[in-house]
């Protein structure tokens, strides 16, 4: 006793003996209270598992609504792989923080969601906390899903619950260190997240806001075409739908700052979005392939109503002369740059492009885009031009039934480089595209699937 | 994993690594030997097949490219080889070696679709990316005149 004593106070006396001791000694007291303060902030409570719902309880009418608003919120192109069962999950989703991998959620009870709840699935729909009350990541559009109503989110449920099993753990995630811990997403959320259902704006009318609801809520454009900060958040404001890098795609801006000549009128959006192409913009390629397929899910009505959203990001309709005279302008250049050519660079876009690249009488040619109207042409990111030409345009994934071929297989890096250098000297007022050999070489490492 | 197309009309099921170029699938799994293997690397048009209607390098096209597509080769333009291009190649006697003319009558026909009556700029501007070591240019585009002749009065099969 008298010998522990002694050895408490001797040791109290050192502590007492250094500033620097107490300093430190305060200041991992700090810590710890701020850790458990930050841990019970973080802590969401487990739901308790419920018996999986039969298919019969759900109301046929709404599992169908919930189909639709499954295919439009894109649940299945995220999570499913190519040749595995929908919904299975293990999609990689690759990002400056790691590879982050979707889970499954099929009715399995032991690998999927088979034991969520209807709150538990609304929970994680719109806070983003899985049924067992872990933080899920933001690569699960929570930000979006957030804004989905009550209704909505119980007809996705009923739609989920009602799929096959599919028994397939998941995979692990790859992010770096720390950020893997669940918990540390609380914090992501405290600066980033703000949970709250669709709210319609009384400055514009019904169709535009169930428009904003879809694009906002659902189908999560602004995912894609909205650049992110340095922690991954979307950045707001003027920031909003001015493009951004994803999947090693250019997302184009849907703003006024999107650079195609003959600009986005509704008709033409209507026909990229809902019939897989468009006269002056070409086809649906890269991430926006599916997006693309998934929309056709919507009504008639429902399609207005997106493209009456998208098309006022840029500000409204765009006076129909400057289509005409961007339109004008490369047929004038595609008649110049055909037949016999003796210019090195013409030769070779004659020689590889333009045998199906061309126009037909003083009309473009709605099957394959003019190259001096594509937004590929004019983006200041090579990125989609250079993966079209490397790696081509499969037919499931384009306009239906068509194909590019990819040239990756035949043409060099400097020869893609070339082409592409070509295109913007000629087709474009743009900017020289500065490295386009090394860029071609690193897309090419990349490779078509991989972003 | 089997890849599902249509060419010439049948629905057939190829069971090639997805990357095999369509060309090789066409001469050697289906067995259509028409289409030719020039360069390998879509820069002359002797491998051109239709796939959608448009004309296709099938040298560079994989075959994961047309799972679902809609193929055409020069054996299923006609029935009997007498397509209007066809036979108008035949009239004027085109071919000297011949290698290079499935692609050529290929993208022709495509050309014909576009231009039902083309001027020789857009037979040049269409027909450039068709090379033919012979120089049967001149009589390529005579018959692709004469052949926009021919379909004028009847309907073509493209």
């Amino acid at each position: 006793m008298s010998n522990s004593a002694s050895l408490s106070s001797r040791w109290i006396a050192r502590v007492n003996g250094g500033t620097v001791r107490r300093w430190a000694l305060l200041a991992a007291a700090a810590g710890v209270i701020g850790l458990v303060g930050f841990a019970a902030f973080a802590w969401r409570p487990a739901l308790p598992e419920v018996a999986t719902p039969a298919s019969s309880s759900f109301n046929p009418d709404v599992v169908a609504r919930g189909a639709m608003l499954a295919s439009i919120g894109y649940c299945s192109t995220c999570h499913s792989i190519p040749g595995g069962l929908p919904y299975g999950g293990g999609y990689a989703m690759k990002s400056p923080f790691g590879t982050l991998y979707s889970t499954n959620i099929s009715p399995d009870r032991e690998t999927g969601i088979g034991t969520w709840s209807k709150e538990a699935f609304r929970r994680a729909m719109h806070e983003g906390v899985a049924r067992d009350g872990s933080h899920l990541f933001p690569g699960f559009p929570y930000d979006h899903f957030t804004k989905i109503s009550d209704d909505d989110v119980d007809a996705i449920y009923a739609f989920m619950m009602t799929q096959p099993a599919v028994h397939a753990p998941a995979h692990p995630n790859e992010l770096i260190f720390p950020l893997g811990i669940r918990a540390l997403q609380a914090g992501w959320k405290l600066l980033f997240f703000r949970p709250g259902r669709f709210e319609p704006s009384p400055d514009h009318d019904a169709l535009w806001n169930r428009g904003a609801y879809i694009a906002e809520a659902f189908s999560h454009c602004s995912a894609c075409h909205t650049p992110r900060n340095p922690l991954g958040a979307e950045w707001g404001g003027a920031s909003r739908y001015t493009g951004a890098s994803v999947d090693g795609w250019f997302a184009p801006p849907l703003t006024a700052a999107n650079p195609s000549p003959a600009p986005w009128t509704s008709d033409e959006l209507h026909a990229y979005l809902f019939n897989g192409l468009s006269r002056f913009h070409g086809t649906p390629s890269g991430p926006m392939s599916p997006a693309a397929h998934s929309l056709a899910a919507l009504s008639a009505s429902d399609q207005d109503a997106l493209v009456r959203y998208v098309a006022s990001l840029r500000g409204g309709e765009a006076d129909p002369q400057v289509a005409a005279t961007a339109i004008n302008r490369a047929l004038q250049i595609d008649a110049t740059s055909a037949g016999h050519q003796t210019e090195r660079d013409v030769r070779l876009y004659v020689a590889a492009c333009a045998s199906c690249h061309y126009n037909g009488s003083a009309v473009i040619n709605p099957n394959r885009p003019d190259l001096a109207l594509n937004s590929a042409v004019h983006l200041a990111d090579p990125a989609n031009l250079i993966r079209v030409i490397l790696f081509g345009i499969d037919t499931p994934e384009g306009a239906g039934g068509l194909v590019m071929p990819a040239f990756g297989s035949g043409l060099s890096d400097a020869d893609v480089a070339r082409i592409a250098a070509y295109l913007r000297r000629t087709r474009t007022n743009q900017p020289p595209w500065p490295d386009l050999e090394t860029t071609v070489g690193k897309i090419r490492a990349q490779g078509k699937g991989v972003g | 994993m089997s890849t599902d197309f249509r060419i010439n009309g049948r629905s057939v099921s190829v069971g090639e690594e997805t990357d095999t170029p369509l060309l090789w699938v066409i001469r050697d799994d289906v067995g259509l030997k028409g289409t030719k293997f020039g360069c390998g690397i879509g820069m002359c048009g002797a491998c051109t097949v239709h796939v959608g209607g448009r004309p296709t390098r099938s040298c560079i096209t994989p075959l994961s490219a047309v799972a679902g597509a809609e193929i055409t080769t020069i054996e299923g333009l006609h029935p009997e080889g007498n397509h209007p291009v066809q036979q108008a190649w035949r009239d004027l006697q085109v071919p000297q070696c011949g290698y290079c003319q499935s692609g050529q009558i290929m993208q022709a026909v495509t050309l014909l679709a576009d231009f039902p009556s083309p001027t020789d700029a857009e037979i040049d501007a269409v027909m450039s990316g068709n090379l033919c070591r012979c120089m049967t240019y001149s009589r390529i585009r005579a018959a692709i005149k004469a052949a926009a002749a021919l379909s004028a009065g009847k309907v073509s099969h493209e």
